[in-house]
């Protein structure tokens, strides 16, 4: 079919690329996660576990990490609160303006997300925007400090930026489902909310499955938006590696967590697939 | 009035008490007129269908009545009550989807199920229904399945019982045969039409497909660009078509411009005598009322006989559909028992009292 000389300039790079950026440098952090340091900070080249053990053992990894959860877990709530919504509304009532609209959710993305952190780091500040105007409208008389360095902000800023993320899978699967089916259900005597609940949102499952994970797993390892706005309270488990891998030079331990974190993240989109899979049907 | 040509239902149309009484309904898309003055009546227990090609309205027609889309004017009556203002999920109507519509993350079962659930009735009573409905279509044995695992046919026979289940008063079917393939399809046509006998309710058919409008009607409406060109039995409409535009849809036909002059009709260089008014005619002569002459020499008494050069031959089974030219221009179509191989020039006759005069049908834009 095609020459070996083309399938050759077509698959060398990608598979040379995937190669040395991924396979070898996740491979290097395997061997890593299994050395030590040793106390004159040089990497020690024999096997362990004792990176592991502390992973499970120390309290303040086992703390930040669910910590992380947490956040994430409010980041994909909050994204599908307020990424369905909008996607339902731009896939069923927009009408012709739905292109529009549909630029208008990605817009956002184009914008770099250090930007969009810093952003909020104006508007929540003590002589933020926000507090500015609160105070201006004697709600309140000093700036509200719970605003700026909290899990609050870190939960608020990663919504923002996640909800597009959230959106896009569920408004394709809206997008997919046949408006047919929506007139059948009415003709069979449905309600719009019994219609909605019975047809609409069972197919949409899929998407809200995608959008999901997306929200989850790009705010769990997200560590700019803690480190701009989090503050102590607001330390998330890629903060741990960064540090680990700079200041502590501590290698062996920030690639244990690391892979640990990787466990945790394909076991969830092994899970969330087998669940898309289990509503999509055609 | 004719009475209805299937013998099982065995009432007239003008008989019974009208059910649907649609009046002067018109409907635009932005300046694109789809439909203008349509007024049709169906009566209780009456297979009418609606016929025309893509694009007539029929489709939209059947969406109004479902309460789908609402016309600009007119008034839609359903037994003494205002239908054109109740929602769709208020009308004693369901409609059977040209695509089935099945809801792919329910079974069968549950499919049908659908309009009683949503309608809160009991449990107890929903089985016993949805179980009687499936017998009826005979899906019982695929009550558990998914749409997407059983075949066109099963998914058609799913939908007829989801939407019977809701026992309406009338039932709208939006070409619901068009996805199946031929055979398929004439054997649900003669299921279709022997379930609406036994059921004894109202349909509305939608087609394109005039064949099928005329197994199975007992009436039928044909739209030509948003109006009516004719609404009567299949028979009727075949026999006396009203118009030039019905001629032609329904069935094959020849249509002869032609020109009378005290009781002499002469079209090109033939000539008879027939009882029509002074002036210029338009006859429709059915191709199986033209023969091949059995003998040469003169015309039996009140035929029309002309010669003829063979330009095609359609081979359609039972019969043959012949082109045949003749020497002035005129083409006619000509349908004989198929048995032998037609050559040359050849010799026709008919009967000018078959040749019957259609009005023009109108221009319209």
């Amino acid at each position: 079919m095609f020459s070996r000389t083309y399938r050759a300039v077509v698959t060398v790079p990608p598979l040379l690329w995937v190669t040395v950026f991924l396979l070898v440098p996740y491979l290097l952090m395997f061997c890593y996660s299994f050395w030590s340091v040793s106390t004159s900070q040089n990497v020690v080249h024999s096997w362990t576990l004792s990176n592991y053990r502390q992973l499970v053992g120390v309290h303040v990894y086992g703390q930040t990490l669910l910590r992380s959860m947490w956040i994430a877990a409010r980041v994909m709530l909050f994204s599908l609160l307020l990424g369905y919504p909008l996607a339902y509304f731009l896939s069923f009532y927009a009408g012709r303006r739905k292109d529009l609209f549909y630029q208008l959710v990605i817009i956002p993305l184009w914008v770099s997300y250090l930007v969009r952190a810093y952003a909020w780091k104006t508007i929540l500040g003590s002589d933020g925007v926000l507090n500015t105007l609160l105070q201006y409208v004697h709600l309140t008389k000093h700036p509200l400090e719970f605003l700026l360095y909290s899990p609050f902000a870190v939960v608020l800023t990663l919504t923002h930026i996640y909800t597009p993320f959230a959106f896009l899978p569920i408004y394709a699967s809206l997008e997919h489902i046949p408006r047919p089916l929506i007139e059948a259900s009415q003709d069979l005597g449905a309600s719009a909310a019994q219609t909605f609940w019975r047809v609409v949102f069972p197919l949409s499952i899929p998407g809200v499955l995608a959008g999901a994970t997306f929200a989850f797993v790009l705010s769990l390892g997200d560590f700019l938006a803690p480190l701009l706005l989090g503050g102590p309270s607001g330390i998330m488990i890629s903060n741990i590696v960064v540090s680990l891998f700079g200041a502590a030079y501590n290698w062996p331990l920030g690639a244990a967590i690391s892979l640990g974190m990787l466990v945790l993240v394909v076991s969830l989109l092994f899970v969330s697939e087998g669940l898309e899979k289990k509503w999509r049907f055609s | 009035m004719a009475t209805l040509q299937h013998s099982g239902s065995g009432i007239a149309a003008s008989a019974a008490a009208t059910l649907l009484d649609m009046r002067q309904i018109a409907k635009s898309f932005g300046k694109n007129r789809v439909l203008r003055d349509i007024s049709l009546q169906v009566a209780e227990g009456e297979f009418l269908t609606i016929l025309g090609e893509s694009g007539s309205g029929k489709t939209t027609l059947l969406r109004i009545i479902a309460g789908f889309e609402t016309a600009n004017s007119g008034e839609l009556w359903m037994s003494g009550e205002r239908l054109d203002r109740l929602p769709p999920y208020k009308r004693r109507v369901n409609t059977v989807f040209q695509h089935y519509a099945l809801f792919p993350h329910l079974t069968v079962e549950e499919n049908v199920a659908y309009g009683l659930r949503v309608s809160r009735q009991v449990e107890t009573t929903i089985s016993s229904q949805v179980e009687q409905a499936l017998a009826r279509v005979k899906m019982t044995a695929y009550a558990k399945a998914k749409p997407s695992k059983i075949s066109g046919g099963q998914q058609q026979r799913v939908a007829l019982a989801r939407a019977l289940v809701k026992r309406p008063q009338l039932l709208l079917l939006d070409e619901p045969l068009s996805a199946l393939d031929a055979n398929l399809r004439r054997q649900m046509q003669v299921e279709l039409k022997s379930l609406q006998r036994e059921v004894g309710i109202s349909f509305v058919f939608v087609t394109h497909d005039q064949e099928e409008a005329m197994v199975m009607s007992d009436r039928i409406a044909l739209l030509r660009m948003g109006e009516l060109e004719q609404v009567a039995t299949p028979r009727e409409i075949y026999r006396h078509p009203a118009t030039a535009y019905t001629a032609q849809f329904i069935g094959h036909t020849n249509l002869l411009r032609v020109q009378v002059s005290n009781r002499i009709v002469r079209c090109n260089s033939l000539s008879w005598t027939g009882d029509l008014p002074d002036g210029p005619a338009l006859l429709s002569l059915r191709p199986e009322n033209i023969r091949v002459a059995s003998s040469p020499g003169p015309p039996a008494l009140n035929r029309v006989r002309f010669r003829g050069r063979l330009r095609h031959q359609a081979f359609q089974g039972a019969t043959e559909l012949l082109q045949i030219e003749c020497s002035d221009g005129l083409i006619f179509f000509v349908r004989t028992s198929a048995r032998a191989d037609w050559q040359g020039e050849l010799e026709f006759e008919f009967d000018p009292g078959d040749g019957l005069p259609v009005r023009e049908s109108a221009e319209r834009t």
